[in-house]
């Protein structure tokens, strides 16, 4: 799939409690995460992204908790691919079963409001503010199955419906 | 004979129908236990009806601790709560644990002896690595993980590498699990694990206890690790008999088994640590962060990395006769009623209360900024527990500091962080 849209950028080690604060984990509704999304590493972030809007940052992106609620509340904001330098393993896993798309680049060439066109098929990053072009690290085939198959629980309906045959 | 195996490979390969297994295959792995909390558990029950299955695999291998906002802190919370307790009450799950009962999820379940060496152990909180302290495989996932397994009781899983840390020689006096890993943590950095499984051995944890073993696995995540094992021995064998029903099963790592690196450290030269804002890879020697006069307002001794017994009895020690400094807090947190019952007979409450502490009945409160100690602007905490992120513990300006209990307790006293040293 092809996306286009800004980027927002930010740095490394960006964690769980950055990306949506313990304080809001009372209530895991779409739209009380939304609110909320980066809010400790940009209090600013929720009203101003738009749909389509890419996530760029450093190393280690999404690294602590094991709240599912941090793609949900990046996914819930109409972002549809983050991009970093390298992610943190649980934050990776919970994506791809969400069917939120991660891309791991190099993300130096980028910032802050850069237009970007990105090919989560071919890995493609198109820098259309500066003209370059980046190459992502290709996704493990099992994880692109899993997204291709709308994420873990539709992979799991299908399991049982071909179990009931 | 085929490839020789590390204990992670071995558990791991034992829970599939697989002959052997090696670091990048993907593998469904049959679980043990599967786990979730008041937080992550809600999002794993609505994905589990998405799922559409009905039953859950079985009743006995599920493991519910609602422990991050109970006692329920607010109208919100309290109905997370209710949701775990309906979906425990439909399925008649074994391990639900209602509020008396409960105290933070890693201290309570190795206690209760539902977690045993030789499990397979997914939970929906990053720091179930802790029971690789017990020789099982343990990792954090995602709720929607835990739906899965609660409807197959299976998950995908990478055969991770593995990094084995080797500490040897004695402690010096007051350093503990905590400072190693701090120190680990501080040379490898909150990524150096990233993925990978931490194999911890070395002659060290001969001179250490369990509880030692449970803090160091608790923050393998810490750097980025998908798991941190301890082969079981005899320490293992007495803390988990007694406490376990079923039969569990002691792994050890083959002769020649592969290992990504080895990492070796001498622990007499080791030093108390504490870990500066914002990062738990941030740890220096006591002696330098004592020297900069960095003034807390508030010390945690609780949590799923230092809340258990050993815990409190340090902290006791060295509190004991001691007023905290004026215009501070200081908030004890049992980390299960167990042991809170067994510090309340040993007359450790007595101590903090008289110190000038409270103490809270067991949850994860402030340690992820929920509630029961919530820091405001600018304030600065010296914490027992295993985060430090931006704004983990309050108000987005303030700012948490890592160290061990002894080292919580004596900052308390003198309102600002300090080694044990400097007050006994
Ligand atoms: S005590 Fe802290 S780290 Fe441990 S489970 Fe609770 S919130 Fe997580």
């Amino acid at each position: 799939m092809i996306f286009s849209g800004k980027v927002f950028k930010f740095g490394d080690n960006i964690d769980t409690d950055a990306i949506i604060p313990a304080r809001y984990l009372n209530d895991s509704s779409e739209e009380n995460l939304r609110k909320h999304c980066m809010e400790d590493a940009d209090a600013t972030f929720s009203s101003k992204v738009s749909k389509g809007d890419f996530i760029v940052a450093g190393n280690n992106f999404g690294c602590g908790s094991s709240r599912e609620h941090a793609p949900i509340a990046i996914k819930a904001s109409g972002v549809p691919v983050v991009i970093a330098k390298s992610f943190a393993r649980i934050f990776y896993r919970n994506s791809f079963n969400i069917g939120l798309f991660i891309l791991e680049a190099d993300t130096d060439g980028m910032d802050n409001g850069d237009m970007l066109e990105v090919d989560t098929d071919t890995g493609e990053i198109k820098n259309k503010t500066k003209n370059t072009v980046v190459k992502a690290k290709p996704i493990p085939k099992f994880m692109a199955e899993l997204v291709n198959a709308g994420g873990l629980i539709a992979y799991a309906k299908k399991k049982i419906k071909e179990g009931k045959k | 004979m085929g490839r020789p195996l590390t204990i992670t490979e071995k558990i791991i390969q034992s829970h599939t129908d697989a002959n052997t297994v090696a670091p990048g295959d993907i593998v469904n792995a049959r679980v043990d236990i599967a786990l979730g909390n008041d937080i992550t558990a809600p999002i794993a029950i609505k994905e589990f009806e998405a799922i559409g299955i009905g039953e859950v695999f079985d009743r006995k291998k599920i493991a519910l601790v609602p422990d991050h906002f109970v006692p329920n802190k607010d109208i919100l919370s309290a109905k997370q709560a209710k949701m775990v307790r309906e979906f425990a009450k439909k399925f008649d799950i074994e391990n639900y644990f209602e509020c008396g009962e409960a105290g933070v999820e890693h201290a309570l379940l190795p206690e209760k002896g539902v977690v045993l060496p030789g499990d397979l152990v997914v939970g929906a909180d990053s720091h179930t690595c802790t029971y690789g302290a017990l020789g099982a495989f343990a990792t954090g996932v995602g709720s929607t993980d835990l739906a899965y397994a609660f409807a197959f009781g299976e998950l995908w899983l990478k055969v991770p590498e593995s990094i084995k840390v080797i500490f040897e020689g004695k402690p010096k006096k007051w350093v503990s699990g905590k400072d190693l890993v701090l120190y680990l943590i501080g040379k490898i950095g909150v990524e150096g694990a990233n993925y990978m499984a931490l194999e911890f051995a070395g002659s060290t944890f001969k001179h250490l206890g369990m509880s030692d073993r449970f803090t160091i696995s608790n923050m393998a995540i810490e750097a980025g690790a998908k798991s941190g094992i301890f082969e079981p021995d005899e320490i293992t064998e007495d803390y988990v008999k007694g406490r376990a029903k079923r039969d569990y099963i002691f792994y050890k790592s083959d002769e020649g088994a592969e290992y990504a690196k080895v990492l070796n450290f001498n622990t007499e030269s080791i030093n108390l640590q504490v870990a500066f804002p914002h990062l738990p890879e941030n740890s220096v020697d006591i002696s330098e962060a004592s020297s900069k006069n960095i003034k807390i307002d508030q010390s945690v001794i609780g949590s799923c990395t230092n809340g258990r017994i050993e815990d409190l009895r340090i902290a006791a020690e060295i509190l004991k006769g001691k007023k905290i400094a004026k215009y501070s807090r200081l908030i004890v947190i049992p980390a299960t009623p167990d042991i809170y019952r067994m510090a309340e007979k040993e007359g450790l409450i007595d101590i903090f209360m008289d110190a000038g502490g409270i103490v809270s009945t067991p949850t994860c409160g402030p340690c992820l900024g929920g509630y029961m100690g919530i820091l405001a602007d600018g304030e600065r905490a010296i914490s027992s527990t295993n985060r430090n992120f931006k704004g983990r513990m309050g108000d987005v300006t303030s700012e948490v500091y890592l160290a061990n209990p002894a080292v919580c307790a004596a900052s308390a006293i003198l309102g600002k962080i300090a080694g044990p040293d400097e007050v006994v």
